[in-house]
This record gives structure tokens, sequence and C-alpha cells, in this order.
């Protein structure tokens, strides 16, 4: 277990090594930089500038010093927010991000889960389908209509919840609710298919001929073996939230990464892109591990 | 064969008529999508504005049509540019096997590995907002999910002994892909065919909502809920209708995708 944790925290190196190439390679093939304004600069304020920011070195010597500020946890300062760090920027987004995209994989698995087990359960039947028409549903609407239908429903007719910002939980529950219910859909259809599979295993016939009630056959004996498959989906679902993240923030001005990653694309702001980007692959390289690792748990067949 | 279920023959319908609208829309829209009626501005649903207007007093179904033009074009153009690139990557990774398959897989997975929204992003912002840098950062990131399900695909196919026949015929390797393996893979081709498409057209209007979409004049469905956001307080006209649009075709392709899947692909090897 220890050795496999560790062998796959070494291979997501290489990843991480390629996703900082890569994007530091795109930001510097943009024309037009951070510093280009309307009114033309003196030529000497611009050399000292470019020079603060190594800006005036070759493109591969701006990237063996970036690598090297990142491998010291160091991203840089921020070229739009002057005097601010990357880093800085980063510690104070990202626990807002974090809140809200556990409370959307809260939703996703809340609704999802309970939902594929009743269509499941009441296989073939109207509410079988209902379940199967709604999660449909749920997967073709996109986040950003869902989050303005809200608000408009929500905020500026009923006056229910906050339209925008994030000052408690009440600011919470919508953005949660938009990001998270497109996933529940997959989650639902996921678990309703996976369950039937397992349902029609040597097993469950012999607890059914032992007497035991539909109920208890469904969630002692098949449950358990039919939640890999939802548990594997989860390092999809974790980049699904990420991306889903831009969209919901920007919608309720939530003050997480998102929300600033696309803010400093429209600035070209270099080093913000690059860091968030970098937390960005981090963490979905570390979400892929621990649904590995939970899998194997789940799964003794996988460890072999 | 089972015949199709009434959601997926509706879908069909429904996209058939949009996808008419779209490539008619001078004809089909009542109005250019540029032309001003400066009698009503910001109006609500009315007999001559079906949708209303917006704050430049231009009409929002008229401006719908035209917008479908770009988004229907994007979802289509890059998902069947990705499907070419893809299954011709797929096929030669799956069947080389071994070291340059693995090396091959390799590039793919870091692809994959990161979110297609945000390498989408990252691309337009050397690409630029125009219709070729949005079509070019979609078709860039799509590739890998059909390179991946095709190779897949491809090593399954090439252990059946129809193929090992063809190649005891003296069949060379590109005769045994193109005449045995890939018409094997039409059905499940088809079937990611229409679920990526709505996957293409979702990720071309999320750009456009969060104003990285294709530059004004032009309008996909996505800028035009940009557009409508902003107003959305007063005037939810301006957002509601362009998100319809945007919903229903979706919707519908995922429906038409069961509907293909369920006769081409009854094993769900396109489900990944």
């Amino acid at each position: 277990m220890w050795i496999f944790t560790i062998k796959r925290l070494l291979q997501g190196i290489p990843v991480l090594f390629a996703v900082i190439a890569l994007t530091f390679f795109i930001m510097h093939s943009v024309p037009g930089g951070p510093f280009d304004r309307d009114k033309k600069l003196p030529p000497e304020i611009i050399a000292n500038i470019e020079a603060k920011y190594h800006l005036d070195q070759p493109v591969w010597r701006q990237f063996v010093l970036y690598v090297g500020q990142v491998v010291r946890g160091d991203l840089g300062p921020s070229y739009k927010y002057i005097g601010r760090d990357v880093a800085d920027i980063i510690q104070d987004t990202f626990p807002v991000s974090a809140v809200l995209g556990l409370c959307a994989l809260a939703v996703s698995l809340g609704i999802g889960i309970p939902a594929g087990i009743f269509s499941a359960w009441k296989y073939n039947s109207g509410w079988d389908r209902g379940v199967i028409f709604l999660a449909t549903l749920g997967i073709s609407l996109p986040n950003f209509v869902l989050g303005s239908v809200l608000v408009l429903v929500l905020s500026h007719y009923l006056h229910l919840l906050p339209p925008a910002l994030w000052e408690g939980p009440r600011h919470v529950v919508m953005p949660a609710f938009a990001l998270g219910a497109g996933f529940a859909g997959y989650v639902a259809r996921l678990t309703r298919n996976s369950l039937l599979e397992v349902l029609s295993a040597d097993y469950i016939r012999t607890a059914r001929a032992k007497g035991l009630g539909e109920g208890a056959v469904l969630l002692k004996h098949a449950l358990k073996n039919s939640i890999s498959p939802v548990v594997s989906v989860m390092g999809p679902l974790a980049a699904g939230l990420v991306t889903g993240s831009f969209v919901i923030e920007f919608i309720f001005s939530v003050p997480g990464m998102g929300n600033f990653f696309i803010t400093a694309v429209s600035n070209r702001d270099y080093p913000l892109i690059m860091g968030v980007t970098l937390v960005y692959a981090v963490l979905i390289v570390l979400a892929n591990i621990i649904v590995d690792l939970i899998y194997m748990k789940l799964d003794p067949r996988v460890r072999a | 064969m089972t015949s199709f279920s009434w959601p997926a023959r509706l879908s069909g319908a429904f996209l058939l008529v949009v996808l008419v609208a779209a490539c008619f829309a001078p004809w089909a829209a009542p109005y250019a999508y540029d032309a001003q009626d400066f009698m009503n501005i910001l109006s609500t649903p009315t007999a001559d504005h079906w949708m209303g207007t917006d704050r430049l007093g231009r009409d929002l179904f008229s401006r719908v049509v035209y917008g479908a033009r770009i988004s229907l074009f994007i979802g289509f153009a890059t998902t069947f540019v990705a499907l070419v690139i893809g299954t011709i990557y797929g096929s030669v990774s799956g069947y080389a096997g071994g070291k340059t398959d693995q090396y091959m897989m390799r590039i793919v997975d870091v692809v994959f590995s990161l979110p297609d929204l945000l390498l989408i992003i990252l691309l337009t912002v050397i690409m630029g907002r125009g219709m070729a840098g949005i079509f070019l950062a979609l078709t860039l990131v799509s590739w890998v999910t059909v390179a991946r399900l095709v190779r897949g695909e491809v090593l399954r196919l090439k252990e059946f002994p129809f193929v090992e026949a063809s190649r005891a015929l003296g069949a060379g390797h590109f005769r045994i892909m193109t005449q045995d393996i890939l018409p094997n893979m039409i059905g499940v081709l088809v079937v990611t065919l229409s679920f990526r498409i709505p996957l293409a057209i979702l990720a071309e209007s999320t750009l456009g909502f969060i104003g990285l979409g294709v530059s004004p004049p032009l309008s996909s469905w996505g800028t035009l809920t940009n557009d409508g956001w902003t107003a959305i307080k007063f005037y939810p006209h301006l957002i509601l209708f362009p998100s319809l649009a945007i919903f229903l075709t979706i919707l519908s392709f995922n429906f038409l995708g069961e509907g293909l899947r369920d006769r081409w692909d009854p094993k769900g090897a396109s489900r990944i």
C-alpha cells in the first residue's frame, strides 16, 4: 500500500513538470504582454520592469528560473496585483474554492447515490424511468444556465437566498447546488447501472433464496459491491468540479481561485495563470491517487 | 432491431429543425442579426419580436437563429476533426502495440489528466477569441478522448479470427486497418460523435458565458447568455431564451445518442 502510494506520487512528478512546461511556453508564445499600456511608457521604465521580472532574458532561461522558484515553493509575484505574491493569492482563495468544491461533491453524491439506488430498486417501473429522465435533464443542463435560473428565481423573485458573494452558509447553498446538480445526474445513472449488474449475480440469488427482503438484499449485499465504479468516476468528477468552479464562482462573485483565474486570463497575469494551473494539476493528480487507494480498499482484486 | 424511443425521435426532429434554421439563417430569421429597431429597445416578447429585443433594439430570435450557426458549426466541426485525428492516432497506437503504444498513450494521458476547460481557456489565450482560436482549442482538447476509445476498440478487434484470416490471405497493415477493423467500429464512432457534439457546444457556450467567447458583432449562444447575464434582474428574457436553446440542443443530442447507442453499440464501448 505504502509502496504503491509513493510510486504513484513519483509518477505524478513528470506530469506536473509537463504541465508547467506546457503552460509556460503557451503563456510566453503570446504576442503582447501584461505591461502593454495605451500610453507608451519611456523605454527606460520598460527596461526596468522587464529586468525586475526577468523578461529581458531568453525564454529558456526564464523557464529554468521559474522551475527553480516553483521547486522552492515560490510562485513569483503577480503582475497585476502589485506587491502580492501568487502564493499569497492562492492561499487566500484556495480555501474558498475548496469549501465550494466539497459542498458540491456532497450535493452530487448525496443526491446521486440515493437516486440511483431508488431507481435500481424500482427497476423498469415508472419511477425508474422518471429518475433516468431527470438524470439526463441534469446532465444536459449547463451549470451556468442552472446558476442563472437559480439566481433569478430564488434571489430576485423570491428573495430567499443572496445572489452573490461569500459571507456565510447561506451564500454556499446556491453555488454548491448549481455546481453539483449536473454531476448528481451522472452519479445516479452510474449507481443504478452498476447496482443492476451486481443484482444479477449468483450470491444475490442466494441471498434472496434465504428469504431476505429486497431492501436487505439491496443495501447489505449489493450496494457494497456496486460502489466501486462510482468511486472510479471521482477522479474525472474532481476535474469537472474544478472547471465548473470557474463558471460558478464567476456567476456568484465568489472570491475563489476560479474567479481569479478568469480575471488573470483577461489581464494576462502570467505568473498567476501558471500558479493556479499548477495548483489545479496537483489537485487532480492527488485526487486520482486517492481514488485509486479507495478503489483498492473496496476491491481487493485490483491489488494484484 | 428495436425502433427508436419517442425521446430519441423527438430529439432528432428538433435537431433537424435547428440545423435547417441555422443553415438558412438569412431566410429563417425575421430580421438581420444586427438590424436595430429603435422603437422597441429592450422589449419583452411580442408578436413582432418573438423573444423580445436587446439593449440595442436587435431582435433576439434572429440573433438566436444566427447564433445557432456558430454554436452548431463549432460543435460539429470540432467534433468531426477530433474524431478523424483521434481515430488515426488511436488506431496506429492500438495496432502497433508494445513500446510505440505506450509512448503514444503517455502523451494522451498528460492531455487527458488536465480539465478540458482549463486547457481550452489557456489555448484561447494564444489563439485569440476568434472562431479559429476556439475551433483549434476545442479540437486539440477533444481528440484525446476519441484516441483512447479507438485504441481500446482496435486492441479488442485485432485479436479476432477474421483479422487473422485476412492476414493469412496476405493483406497488409493498411488494408487490415481500413477494410477489417475500421468498418467494425463505425457504430461506436457514430455514437461517440453524438455524445461529443453536445460537449463541444457546452464548452463553447461556457467560454462565451464567462466572456471569453467569439468577439462581437458575431454572437454564439454562449455570448448571448453573457449579454443577458448582465441584465438578468430586469430583463430576464435576454438570458432565458439563449439558455433554453443551449439546453434543448444538448438534451436532444444526449437523447439521440442514447437511442443510437441502444441500436449500434449495445455493449456500450462508447461509454467512458
